[in-house]
């Protein structure tokens, strides 16, 4: 049977997984009883509305036609999340100033009209406004410098 | 009146100059914001949340409050001289706008947008002012049953008056529930769904979601698109009307600030619906529709008082009971949440000075919005030059310093850019982030209510049903996606969000 609305589609599989998934890990949380709910009465019920709503959504998909799913353009994603998540891994041993032109000119590389050196010129301007907003100005805990404790 | 006693107190609080000056710094950014495209309330909500913590919660909730009304109008300004909505909201202030700009009248324009909106806050205000002890005091014969089906009815108005797929969109409710109950259920003390993580057993905070699903996700979606954006330069001219402007303007005005204050007190309401409806009562109404879409001044005051007066009155359901409507006011909830204020009505009784404060500094906001913005101008043009490939990065910095200051763990920082990839998925999948924020505000409260609905009621589940206040609000969510469910209804919703 060829998938009319394949966005729908795979929406209504991600939601019946989920709906799945929580009733399996939610098995192991007591359930009680209507009176006394324990831990796992609510995630029972949203489990099953899940799946019941996964369902229906991915065989109405079957049926009714709808968009294309769009393309992922994978260059974007990776890069933007992955300088996030690397600021996060280095900020607290090669401090603010370090970590910040590195995110800035990684996340920059995202963009197709990347520039480096532009892109390193604006990373040790944040760094310094970074550094004045956010150690200085708010007082947060943050080391400027590599290697401070 | 007692209601002129409350108002005093309120503006007691919001003129001290910390809070004059925090809602300075809220509306300025918010206009900042609405001017620049590809960040919105929501996340810049999310961004500033970790930086208040040192703050007294009036002085918080009045800066993130200006960033909300504040970003409507600078969203108005880009759509009058660039084309370019910075705001949702703004998208129907382009078609008349962007026209009047063009015919040399953009001073005009502007003039016009902002004393609508200023004339539609003063109004919204005064209206969040009359409502809230009434509706306070109503709200105080809930129980846990009732809050309940209140919660229920707000979440389906929210998602049967916006976006696509209404089933997607209860799913995703759902899934937002889910994500809401991760971490130590308070009744038992058992740690749920933390995957043996110990840094989940406290939950996933709202900061990371939300900056996750509406900041990452909207740059990376930016950066997949390769649209280019015009900055066409238009003359100024003088900020005056002509009296026979001002006769079709201000009529438009009112309608539009009746008509957001109702809709946006509506669940799923607030800017965006209220300045939709607006130009298309305008265009119905007006005596030569066709000027419309070429420059027609009712197309600009009209949408622009109902999408402030939208946004006003979108804190209402807030206030006065503690539900939040739309994203931003689920933003809201997470921010009274870590100042440890529960948000209900009680909030009015126990907290007077936060809430007749917060509603007194809107009124400020809107005076210094009107006052700052129109010589600001040129500030914000300037800014639009500025491409979006030195902006994105920076507003990633933000988000990151902001939410490893959170805890000070980069694991918060994964689980945002995990909330990143999860926004890009449903996004390609054409499923709606708003509502599973709104229900993952809403999950623990939900299941606290109906833990306690059931012990009152020794588990007998009709007590939804017997309850007559608790019945009635059910039998209207159940009204409400029954006749959004017909056929016709589902027509004339889909053409409700089409450009006009």
């Amino acid at each position: 049977m060829p998938i009319r609305n394949p966005r729908d589609f795979w929406s209504g599989v991600l939601f019946t997984l989920l709906g799945g998934g929580t009733l399996a890990i939610g098995s192991k949380y007591t359930l009680g009883t209507a009176a006394r709910m324990g831990p796992g009465y609510f995630p029972r019920i949203l489990g099953i509305l899940l799946i019941v709503l996964g369902v229906t959504i991915a065989v109405r998909a079957l049926r009714v036609r709808g968009e294309a799913m769009p393309r992922l353009r994978l260059r974007p994603l990776v890069v933007v999340l992955g300088s996030v998540v690397l600021f996060g891994a280095i900020v607290r041993p090669l401090g603010v100033a370090l970590s910040t032109v590195i995110l800035i000119v990684v996340a920059s590389a995202a963009s197709p009209e990347f520039r480096p050196r532009e892109s390193l010129v604006a990373g040790l301007l944040l760094a310094a406004l970074a550094v004045g907003v956010f150690v200085v100005g708010l007082q947060l805990q943050l080391p400027i410098w590599p290697l401070q404790p | 009146m007692e209601l002129f006693n409350h108002l005093a107190t309120g503006f007691g609080v919001a003129l001290t100059p910390v809070n004059l000056l925090y809602a300075l710094v809220g509306t300025l950014l918010g206009t900042l914001i609405g001017v620049l495209p590809g960040i919105g309330p929501v996340a810049t909500i999310a961004m500033l949340l970790p930086t208040t913590y040192a703050l007294q919660p009036v002085s918080a909730l009045i800066m993130l409050a200006g960033i909300y009304y504040g970003a409507q109008y600078g969203g108005s300004t880009t759509a009058i001289l660039v084309n370019m909505p910075g705001e949702a909201s703004s998208v129907v202030t382009c078609l008349d706008g962007y026209q009047m700009a063009r015919r040399g009248q953009a001073g005009t324009a502007l003039a016009t947008a902002a004393l609508a909106s200023f004339f539609a806050g003063t109004c919204a205000t005064i209206l969040v002012a009359g409502v809230s002890l009434p509706l306070s005091a109503l709200a105080l014969k809930f129980g846990p049953a009732e809050y309940f089906s209140l919660m229920v009815l707000g979440l389906i108005g929210a998602v049967v008056l916006a976006h696509g797929s209404l089933l997607k969109a209860i799913a995703m409710i759902l899934v937002g529930l889910l994500l809401g109950i991760v971490g130590t259920d308070v009744n038992s003390g058992v740690v749920r769904f933390d995957f043996g993580i110990p840094e989940l057993s406290d939950g996933i905070g709202v900061v990371v979601v939300a900056m996750g699903l509406f900041g990452f996700a909207e740059i990376i979606g930016n950066l997949e698109s390769t649209e280019k954006r015009e900055i066409v330069r238009t003359e100024l001219g003088g900020l005056w009307f002509t009296k026979q402007q001002f006769r079709l303007a201000a009529p438009a005005a009112l309608r539009g600030t009746a008509l957001g204050s109702v809709l946006g007190v509506l669940p799923g309401g607030g800017a965006m619906l209220s300045a939709f409806a607006s130009y298309t009562v305008e265009k119905k109404l007006a005596k030569d529709p066709s000027q419309f879409g070429k420059g027609a001044i009712q197309g600009v005051a009209g949408p622009e008082a109902a999408n402030n007066a939208g946004a006003q009155s979108s804190f209402i359901p807030l206030l006065t009971l503690g539900i939040p409507e739309n994203a931003v006011m689920a933003m809201m909830v997470g921010a009274m949440m870590i100042h440890n204020i529960q948000p209900g009505p009680q909030v009015m009784t126990s907290n007077p000075g936060l809430f007749w404060g917060l509603i007194a500094s809107m009124w400020v906001g809107n005076l210094m919005l009107v006052v700052l913005n129109l010589p600001l101008i040129g500030i914000w043009i300037r800014l639009l030059t500025v491409p979006y490939r030195l902006l994105y990065p920076a507003i990633l910095l933000f988000c990151a310093i902001g939410v490893y200051t959170v805890n000070n763990t980069s694991f918060d920082v994964m689980q945002t850019a995990f909330f990143g990839l999860l926004g890009v998925v449903f996004a390609k999948l054409a499923c709606e982030p708003a509502p599973l924020l709104l229900g993952f505000v809403l999950g623990p409260m939900m299941e606290e209510n109906l833990r306690r609905a059931l012990l009152l009621s020794r588990g007998d589940p009709t007590v939804f049903a017997t309850r007559p206040i608790s019945a009635g609000l059910l039998a209207a969510a159940i009204l409400l996606v029954l006749v959004i469910a017909l056929p016709n209804m589902r027509r004339r919703r889909e053409e409700a969000f089409q450009e006009p």
